[in-house]
Parts: C-alpha cells; structure tokens; sequence
C-alpha cells in the first residue's frame, strides 16, 4: 500500500504549479471548477490559495456518466452551479483523482452544454495508473502507481482532508 | 401497514426497494420521497445550461399516453423526458384505435412490441395507471399522470419541493388544502406526501358536499369554514373546482362559492404572515382566489409549474435506473 501523503502541503504544491503553469500559458482571469464532491474540496482550497477574481464553480457529472444503465444515479450529490457563463472562457477543471478518466470524459461534456470555452485545463491532486481514456492533466500534485485491486480516495472529517486508500476485496 | 399501502408499495418498488413504478405516493417511505426531491434538486440547474440537456436516458423511449386532456402535466412530461434526452412520443388517445375498438390490454401489448421502456398514463378511471403496471412487460415503467379521482403523485411530489424549496423542510409546518377534495386525486396524493414528509399538521378545507366523509382516516382534520381552516397555516394550496367530474348539485353557484372559499388578500390574513399560496392550476380566476392572490408576493404558482419539470425528470430517471448504489472511481 501507497504512503499518504499530506492532503494541505500537496494541495499547496498543487496551487504553486498551477500558478505557474497559467502564467506560462497568458491565462490571467481563468474560471475555476471543481468536480463534485473531492474535486470541489480541493478547488475550494485552490481558489483561495491562487486568489482568483472570478467566483469558483462546481459540477455534479451525475448525469453525464457514461455507466447509469449498470449502476444507477449517485445520491445526494448538489447541483452543478456556474457562476458566470462558460462562453470564451480559460476553465480550470479540478478532481481529486485522476484514474480512469470517465469522469473528466463526462464533466467536458457538462461544461460544454453550457457554452464554448477558449480552454480547459485540468488540475488533479493524484494522478494514478491505468487510464481508460485519453486524457491527461496539466498540473498534477503527485502521481502514484497503485497495485491492481487497490484505489484511493479523497475524504472529509472534522474539515480535514485525508487520502485512503482502499483495497478492493 | 395497512393492507392497501402494502400492496402499494410492492407494486411499485423492486425487491432491493428501488423505484420501478410511480403510481402513488400512498405505501412509498420517507426515504424514497426525499430521494426523489434531492434528486430533483440535482436536475434543477440543467435549465441553467446553453443546451437544456441531460444524456442519461438516451436511447430511452417513453410513450406519453393521455386518455384525459392536459395541458400543464403533458407538456412537463415531456419537457422533462427530452431534457434527458429521452425519445418521446405522445399519442392522443381520443383519436386512436381505442375508438376503432381496440381493448386498452391490446393497445397496450401494441405498444410493448415497438421496444418502448416507460408509459407515462393518465385516465379518467381511477386504477388505470396500476392496470397497466399489472401487465406491462417487466423492462417497463409505468408512471401515473392522474388516474380519475384517486392519485396524481408526480403533482403530489412537485408541491412538496415546491413547499421544501421555499420553507427549507416539513418540520412544524401546518398546510392547508382547501376546495374540491372530494373529486381531487391531487389532494390525495398531497396527503400522503406530506404527512410522510412530516408536516406537523395537515387539513381540508371545503363545503360538506366536497370532503369526502371518511377523510380523518387519512389523518387529516376537515374544517368547512375558510378563516379558521386557514388559520396560523404556513401553506395554503387552493384546489380547482372539479365542475367536469361534478354529476349532482354540489354547489349553489360559483358566486357564492367564491364569497365562501375563495382566497382573498383580506381572508388570507388568518394565515401566518409569511405564507405560501399554491394552485395546481388551471387556475378559475374569482371562483378559487383573486387575481390580486394568485399574481402577489405570496404566490409560488409558476415556481410549481417550472418545479414540475425537475421532479419529473427525477422521477422518470429513478424509475429507469437499475443496479444497486454506484460507487465512484475517477
């Protein structure tokens, strides 16, 4: 089993590259976006560490998931909320973990219903082996490789964040 | 449980306790219900995107078969079976092979064999919805649009959203409901809702002719004057005279109904300040309430009509789901 690593420094890292990865590409007023719910977590933490201007959005993929006929809806997950419309604007799409990469696959697809952005960078605070999809993020706060059977996850309690991982039986 | 909430329930969930039928709001749990508005609080902001457009059920085909006009209930029906990018065909009963003779069994079992997965049904008859559940093939859901004065729990479902969107929960909540209960399926549905949902107290409003005579078995308390029905109420839904269901003299006149039952600005004051005024609509204008009630502050009449998309898109996804809990992996 993987280490943990801590969730608040890795975040930080997270931030600091993302900050210069936006410089390097000219993107001044991005729109920040997390994915329900570890990815909204992090992008909470993002947005005020990169004290961006623009409020930060959220995205519930529930309905864009491309496996409902096998398992159904995700209970009580909130709604998706943009602030601004998405129309011409730099997206900064946040998750917690970067795997097989349907749910990147599903929340391009939401944004993309609400209008036509410039561009889309993903920013994930783990980035894990076996991809099913071909996607990739652009900031990455640790990558990881994991034994088959093995997943890890992004937890809240008592408003601390904490990585698990879980061995699937 | 009583025998008919029993048999409710096992017609309409699956084994594992998941919707497959929604034909009443009466035998469902709480648990269900608020599955079915925090669902539909989910669905609430695809109307906030460029494309109005959800694919969950795409490649689902849902026939809306109306044996009773509609209007409101048709169109979000389908509204809502589009926004998830379901194929819907509406078929006007009246003009169809039920006139040439066709049992409603055989239209039925026609309609099975063009690969539909879900009817949305309302009749004139009390039942029909159930009958069709009873035969459909087992891929199929069936939801209940109205079925004659019994039920109509996607209404039920979308005031009670409506109620939680705008007073946060049931909890100490007194709803009055006043008008035609006797021929109401609304009113039924309504009943059960909220007192599964825990509404404090629950109460119709009307003349004797128009409260069926039984109604306390449902746990609700029958006032037949106005004012004190209305009384301290938090919410006050106004129900439509039913005059096409009404066989005998029940009424002396809508004149005199309107100065008996109808909502004004003056008598709605016997509320409590801050309450909430609901209609089902269609609306009678001066015969139900006045227009100064039905278009003032207190008012969330169009709020239902746009609330009823959601909850019906919530109901029709649940209904087309199978499997158990998902579990996410990114």
């Amino acid at each position: 089993m993987a280490d943990t690593p801590n969730v608040d420094s890795l975040i930080n890292t997270l931030g600091q590259q993302l900050s210069t990865y936006l410089s390097a590409q000219n993107i001044t007023n991005p729109l920040m976006i997390g994915i329900h719910t570890g990815g909204a977590w992090v992008a909470e933490k993002l947005h005020n560490q990169l004290q961006l201007s623009q409020p930060l959005g959220t995205l519930n993929i529930s309905f864009y998931r491309d496996d409902f006929t096998s398992i159904g809806l995700h209970p009580q997950v909130k709604p998706s909320e943009l602030p601004a419309s998405v129309e011409n604007q730099d997206i900064i799409l946040v998750d917690d973990v970067l795997h097989t990469g349907r749910t990147i696959r599903a929340a391009l697809n939401e944004v993309f219903d609400y209008g036509r952005p410039q561009s889309v960078t993903l920013a994930v605070l783990i980035e894990r082996d076996h991809r099913e999809l071909p996607i990739c993020a652009q900031v990455v706060g640790q990558r990881l490789t994991l034994n088959p059977g093995e997943n890890i996850k992004l937890t809240q309690q008592n408003n601390q964040l904490r990585l698990v991982t879980l061995k699937r039986a | 449980m009583e025998r008919s909430a029993l048999f409710q329930r096992q017609l309409q969930l699956t084994p594992n306790g998941q919707l497959r039928h929604f034909l009443d709001v009466e035998g469902l749990p709480k648990t269900l219900l608020t599955q079915i508005l925090d669902t539909a609080e989910s669905f609430s902001s695809v109307a906030n995107q460029n494309v109005k457009k959800v694919p969950i059920l795409r490649g689902k085909t849902i026939i809306n078969l109306f044996f009773e006009a509609s209007t409101r209930t048709r169109t979000t029906f389908e509204l809502a079976a589009k926004r998830l990018s379901a194929d819907v065909l509406n078929m006007n009963i009246s003009t169809s092979a039920t006139k040439k003779g066709e049992s409603l069994l055989d239209t039925l079992h026609n309609l099975e064999a063009m690969h539909c997965d879900m009817f949305v049904v309302r009749h004139a008859m009390s039942g029909a919805a159930h009958f069709f559940a009873q035969h459909v093939a087992p891929h199929i859901s069936v939801l209940n649009a109205g079925d004659g004065q019994h039920a109509h729990p996607t209404q039920a479902m979308l005031d009670a959203f409506t109620i939680r969107q705008v007073k946060g929960s049931f909890d100490g909540l007194t709803i009055a409901i006043v008008g035609d209960i006797y021929h109401s399926r609304v009113a039924r549905s309504q009943i059960h809702a909220f007192k599964t949902l825990g509404a404090k107290e629950v109460r119709v409003v009307g003349p004797r002719t128009l409260i069926p005579q039984h109604i306390a078995s449902l746990g609700v308390t029958a006032f037949h004057q106005l004012e004190p029905g209305i009384a301290d109420a938090d919410v006050v839904i106004m129900l439509r005279l039913q005059k096409e269901r009404m066989s005998s003299a029940l009424l002396p006149s809508e004149e005199e109904y309107f100065r008996l039952y109808g909502l004004t600005m003056d008598k709605l004051k016997a509320a409590k300040p801050n309450v909430t005024v609901m209609h089902p609509g269609p609306i009678n204008r001066g015969v139900e309430m006045d227009s100064e009630v039905a278009d003032g502050a207190h008012s969330v009449i169009l709020q239902q009509v746009t609330n009823g998309i959601a909850v019906r898109m919530a109901v029709m996804s649940l209904a087309m789901q199978s499997g158990q809990s998902p579990e996410l992996k990114g």
